[in-house]
């Protein structure tokens, strides 16, 4: 120890090249290693395995907590018949035009309250104040005013992807780096070409996550929408199955909700990737 | 070519500042004094001012293509490659002499190769040299300096200056540099103006005689540096005054 303090009375840093090279980048360790992406799947093959060993052990009830085989059985019975594929095209249809729907209303409102500011001072206060209405609250009211039907189900979901596209579109326009749109300005643009090229450029990353985030709503509000009233979607199947006492009916629909709301996800961050890589921003 | 005379603004006070065409000017001052206002009113990001600013004899009523502007941020759109960041102030039909004005200039910068990376592939030198060429595409008759290797490693600088010094020599461009860098000032300008903090005025303007390409560490140049320094702090302040 002595030694050592010595050595730091001589010389306060001393660096040799191997520890540069060590603080670069950490050497791969030797062995078995599994690519980082698959790294997060490790957690729920476990867990199903574990369920799986547990259930065949008789120690979760059959008819309450079905086995994961049991699960995919149920699954293949029901694709068997055609019926499945007709209840997830009803569910997707659903949640992509209530996300059409809602994504372009957002779009619109947000592109003229972002660039006028008497409009945004008209509206916005009213926006920001049903935003905070809990969006379940509007199911009575639409089923009374659209009855059972489609237009219902998907008023209620445009609605729900309406305020994150809303919010974060706004919020894009307003943050936009005034440095940017003052070079703009340095180059003579008239007000709509400011807009086309500076501003919903800038703020495409946040409109982006808007979309995102109004996705994963709508995703959430067709399961609301069908456990409402539905006679075909899987959130009908999962009120079916709670009706007829199928656990694994209700499992599989919970397992096919998660499929495809991280499918269609998944499209949404690539296309965003594609748009925003090259700015060196990762969604 | 430019002549601003001042009343009150809240930066700056009875300045009174003329710019002759194809001039190297250096305004300098410590921060805070008004400089960069100074030229934000020139060009024509400041309206709100009382006083009177001229480019070419027409009042300063806005921005204008003929005057570029260089900020101390490189300030490129990310979403824009080098080359369609220089084409910006171009318009939207971009003509076939107009790109060749844009590769000329990316040329010029010394950005040949780079013409399709992104800004965030840049470093901060090359950033500021594309936002050089950027301001200089559209051939502005003035190029409008704010402090732009502020931001900048000193080698960097060093560099930059050079190149800015070549730039000017080809284009033959009125240049304006703000700055608070005293060697800077003096190895580029044609003359150098002083300005004071509170209330921000000219307090001296120093014609710079000497030869280009200016050697840093001549008897003429430091003689100069010294000068300005001077005026900035007293002899008594002076740090190296009693260590030689």
């Amino acid at each position: 120890m002595s030694n050592s303090h010595e050595q730091t009375q001589e010389s306060l840093v001393t660096l040799t090249t191997a520890d540069v090279e060590a603080v670069r980048g950490p050497t791969p360790s030797p062995g078995f290693k599994l690519p980082r992406q698959l790294l997060g799947l490790v957690l729920p093959v476990l867990l199903v395995i574990v369920w799986e060993l547990l259930a065949r052990a008789g120690i979760l009830a059959a008819n309450w907590f079905p086995a994961p085989f049991a699960i995919a059985d149920t699954l293949l019975e029901l694709m068997r018949g055609g019926e499945l594929a007709r209840h997830i095209a009803y569910t997707l249809a659903r949640v992509l035009t209530g996300f059409l729907i809602g994504a372009l209303a957002a779009t619109l409102l947000a592109g003229v309250t972002g660039s006028m500011p008497l409009v945004r001072r008209l509206l916005d206060p009213t926006m920001q104040a049903l935003r905070s209405i809990p969006s379940m609250a509007w199911v009575p009211l639409f089923l009374l005013w659209m009855g059972i039907h489609e237009s219902s189900k998907i008023a209620l979901i445009s609605v729900g992807v309406f305020f994150p596209v809303y919010l974060n579109l706004l919020s894009g326009i307003l943050t936009v780096d005034s440095k940017l749109v003052e070079v703009g300005q340095v180059f003579k643009l008239d007000k709509l070409q400011l807009v086309r090229r500076v501003i919903l450029p800038a703020a495409l990353p946040s409109y982006l996550v808007g979309l995102r985030s109004g996705l994963g709503l709508g995703w959430m509000f067709v399961v609301a929408a069908e456990i409402m009233g539905a006679s075909r979607g899987l959130g009908f199947l999962m009120i079916d199955g709670q009706m007829t006492g199928r656990a694994s009916v209700i499992i599989a629909s919970i397992v096919l909700f998660a499929l495809f709301g991280k499918l269609t996800d998944l499209v949404l961050e690539q296309a965003g990737n594609r748009l925003l890589g090259h700015r060196g921003v990762v969604l | 070519m430019f002549s601003v005379n001042g009343g009150t603004v809240t930066a700056l006070q009875d300045i009174s500042l003329t710019v002759r065409q194809g001039e190297f000017v250096s305004i300098i001052g410590s921060s805070g004094c008004g400089k960069s206002t100074l030229l934000r009113i020139i060009a024509g990001l400041e309206t709100d001012y009382q006083g009177t600013a001229q480019f070419e004899g027409e009042p300063i009523r806005g921005t204008g293509l003929d005057r570029g502007v260089v900020f101390q941020e490189h300030r490129l759109f990310p979403w824009l490659t080098v080359r369609q960041n220089v084409a910006f102030g171009l318009g939207n039909s971009t003509s076939e002499s107009d790109w060749e004005s844009v590769d000329e200039h990316i040329d010029l910068v010394g950005l040949n190769g780079f013409e399709h990376a992104y800004p965030h592939q840049l470093s901060g030198g090359m950033a500021q040299r594309a936002s050089i060429a950027r301001a200089l595409a559209n051939r502005p008759r003035a190029l409008l300096l704010d402090e732009p290797f502020g931001a900048l490693d000193a080698l960097t600088k060093i560099q930059m200056q050079e190149e800015v010094l070549r730039i000017w020599q080809k284009e033959k461009a009125t240049m304006l540099l703000v700055t608070h860098d005293i060697d800077e000032a003096v190895f580029l300008g044609d003359q150098v103006i002083i300005m004071s903090n509170r209330p921000g005025t000219i307090k001296k303007i120093i014609p710079v005689d000497l030869p280009r390409p200016r050697d840093r560490g001549s008897y003429e140049f430091t003689q100069l540096r010294s000068a300005i320094y001077a005026e900035f702090f007293r002899q008594e302040d002076k740090p190296f005054a009693y260590a030689i």
